[in-house]
């Protein structure tokens, strides 16, 4: 999952100042994160707009074994507005909105047509449950089998426990790393080359909680499953249950993803960018700083 | 960095243009038949995988509490065809349900006859492929003693429903009609029927009367309706378009089973 820190190499800065800082090359991202990362920006694109396919189909989430069509916990449906015009609503939890143009009556090929989520949403575009469905369980079992993979080798390498785990020292300081975020101020020098706490139990809550809740709960909507492992059901408090956690638990996928690239964009993209596709990450140091000292290692 | 108004502009560019062409990419993928097959790859593996994890395990049963109020009509709610409306019109007197294809008996039965055979009540969910899900108690006739009444050849792999309805008739010939296919493992699972009465009436036309099939570990468009004859055979090949059912024939999975 990780491989040892290779010689930071430092080069001067023609900057001057005093101390002058020093750029250090850094190995950041072991090959196994990498690929295991970007499979993943594959597969979730693929697996999120087939599963707004997939929800077009019925669109409309329940809570329990069955489906209560009376009670539905999120729904979507186009209404007469009145004078021969349609409106788009979206229903939660019992309050209605007016969504007309996103969810509910959108424009498909050039028509106002009732659908969930619009044709720019969905894979494929246009409505197509059969072939949505196709995208979704091959991209689930690369998902799936992805994901196990990097737990696997994460919790056997030391990945998790090293680079994912706060320590308590991180713990301490998880208010002043709010207020910093929430200033936009990021870590800066051999701080920038190890994950902040928030990043931390950020990764994880995707890691260890988002991630197998996609899977488990795609799994409880199968009925060849639920008689193989009825125990999914009782996880999830029925099928219908299940089918409203995964979209839940998607929905908080595509807000981390959003978080996630901000961050990415606010924190020097050409550099996170190289970090995640060669693994080498710069950082800018004082020159005193500049040796490879412990810290160096503790990154890779 | 990042607040230069240009780079932002430059940027939102670049977004909607790589949109615009993952759109256009996956849409060309999805109507190509070589990309579809390979995507299609992962039918056999739930499959087999399933199969693997509980090859006879029993779909959850529930409790008439659990029972939907009102259990969705889908597909087919009144076959158009002048044959079934006859058949209806007469309260199924001159119905039969015709068992042949690879069996050493053909048989052809009566409702009552039907009715006769070593027999099931149940109470499952039914999955849509949409994604809905119903909760009915059904009875019906076993179908693995069915079968065995009329003697499987040793060729027989499939299991044929052949149903009254037109669903499509916009399609060619020999692909307006609703039928679908099993393999053995769920035919002579235990919780696979052929039901004559839900929640404890005869079945509705709505639902099928006076006979549909039960195969609970798969989704709805499995459960076939209107069901007429049941044919044994070694292939899938030479019915409807060749893919084991009307929506098998347009693209869904031949084991539904997720």
């Amino acid at each position: 999952m990780s491989s040892p820190a290779t010689p930071p190499t430092a080069q001067d800065t023609p900057l001057g100042g005093d101390p002058p800082p020093v750029r250090i090359v850094t190995e950041r991202h072991g090959l196994g994160v990498r690929l295991g990362h970007w499979v993943n920006v594959v597969a979730l694109f693929a697996l999120l707009f087939s599963g707004l396919q997939i929800f077009n189909a019925h669109p409309a989430l329940y809570w329990g074994l069955r489906s209560d069509f009376e009670r539905p916990v999120l729904a979507m449906a186009a209404e007469d507005a009145g004078g021969g015009r349609l409106r788009g609503t979206t229903t939660l939890a019992g309050r209605r909105f007016d969504t007309t143009g996103v969810l509910g009556l959108s424009v498909e090929r050039g028509e106002a047509v009732e659908r969930g989520f619009p044709a720019w949403a969905t894979l494929p575009s246009y409505r197509d449950l059969a072939t949505g469905r196709r995208w979704h369980f091959f991209f689930a079992w690369l998902f799936a089998v992805n994901g196990a993979v990097y737990l696997a080798a994460a919790l056997l390498g030391g990945h998790l426990r090293r680079d994912l785990a706060p320590t308590r020292r991180d713990l301490r300081h998880i208010g002043a790393d709010v207020w910093d975020h929430l200033r936009l101020r990021f870590p800066k020098g051999w701080a920038a080359a190890r994950y902040n706490v928030l990043q931390k139990l950020a990764y994880l809550g995707v890691i260890l909680v988002l991630g197998p809740t996609m899977v488990l709960t795609g799994m409880t909507m199968s009925p060849g499953l639920d008689a193989a492992m009825p125990w999914l059901l009782d996880l999830f408090g029925g099928r219908q249950s299940a089918r409203t956690l995964h979209f839940a638990a998607a929905s908080l996928i595509v807000l981390f993803i959003v978080v996630h690239l901000v961050m990415v964009l606010l924190s020097g993209p050409i550099n996170q960018l190289r970090g995640m596709i060669t693994g080498r990450y710069v950082v800018v140091v004082p020159k005193e700083a500049a040796r490879p000292g412990k810290e160096a290692k503790e990154e890779a | 960095m990042s607040g230069d108004p240009h780079r932002r502009g430059w940027l939102a560019g670049l977004g909607a243009g790589l949109g615009g062409l993952w759109l256009a990419g996956c849409d060309r993928l999805s109507r190509s038949e070589r990309a579809l097959g390979a995507l299609g790859a992962a039918e056999p593996l739930n499959r087999a995988v399933q199969r693997l994890l509980g090859r006879s395990a029993l779909a959850p049963e529930f409790t008439r509490a659990d029972l939907s109020p009102a259990f969705k009509v889908n597909g087919t709610a009144n076959p158009p065809d002048t044959d079934y409306q006859a058949l209806a019109a007469g309260g199924f007197a001159d119905w039969r349900l015709v068992v042949d294809g690879l069996v050493e008996r053909p048989l052809s039965l009566t409702l009552d006859e039907v009715r006769a055979l070593p027999a099931r009540t149940q109470i499952t969910r039914h999955d849509c492929v949409e994604g809905w899900s119903c909760i009915g108690e059904w009875t019906g006739a076993r179908l693995g003693p069915l079968l065995d009444r009329a003697g499987l050849k040793p060729q027989a792999r499939f299991v044929i429903l052949h149903c009254a309805d037109t669903l499509d008739d916009t399609a060619p010939e020999g692909l307006r009609k609703y039928y679908e296919s099993i393999d053995l493992v769920d035919a002579r699972h235990p919780q696979t029927i052929l039901a004559y009465a839900m929640n404890g009436a005869p079945l509705s036309v709505g639902h099928g009367a006076p006979l549909r099939l039960r195969v609970e570990r798969q989704l709805g468009y499995k459960q076939a309706k209107y069901v007429m004859r049941i044919e044994a055979a070694a292939t899938l090949a030479g019915h409807g378009a060749g893919k084991g059912g009307f929506w098998e024939d347009r693209g869904y999975e031949w084991y539904a089973g997720i």
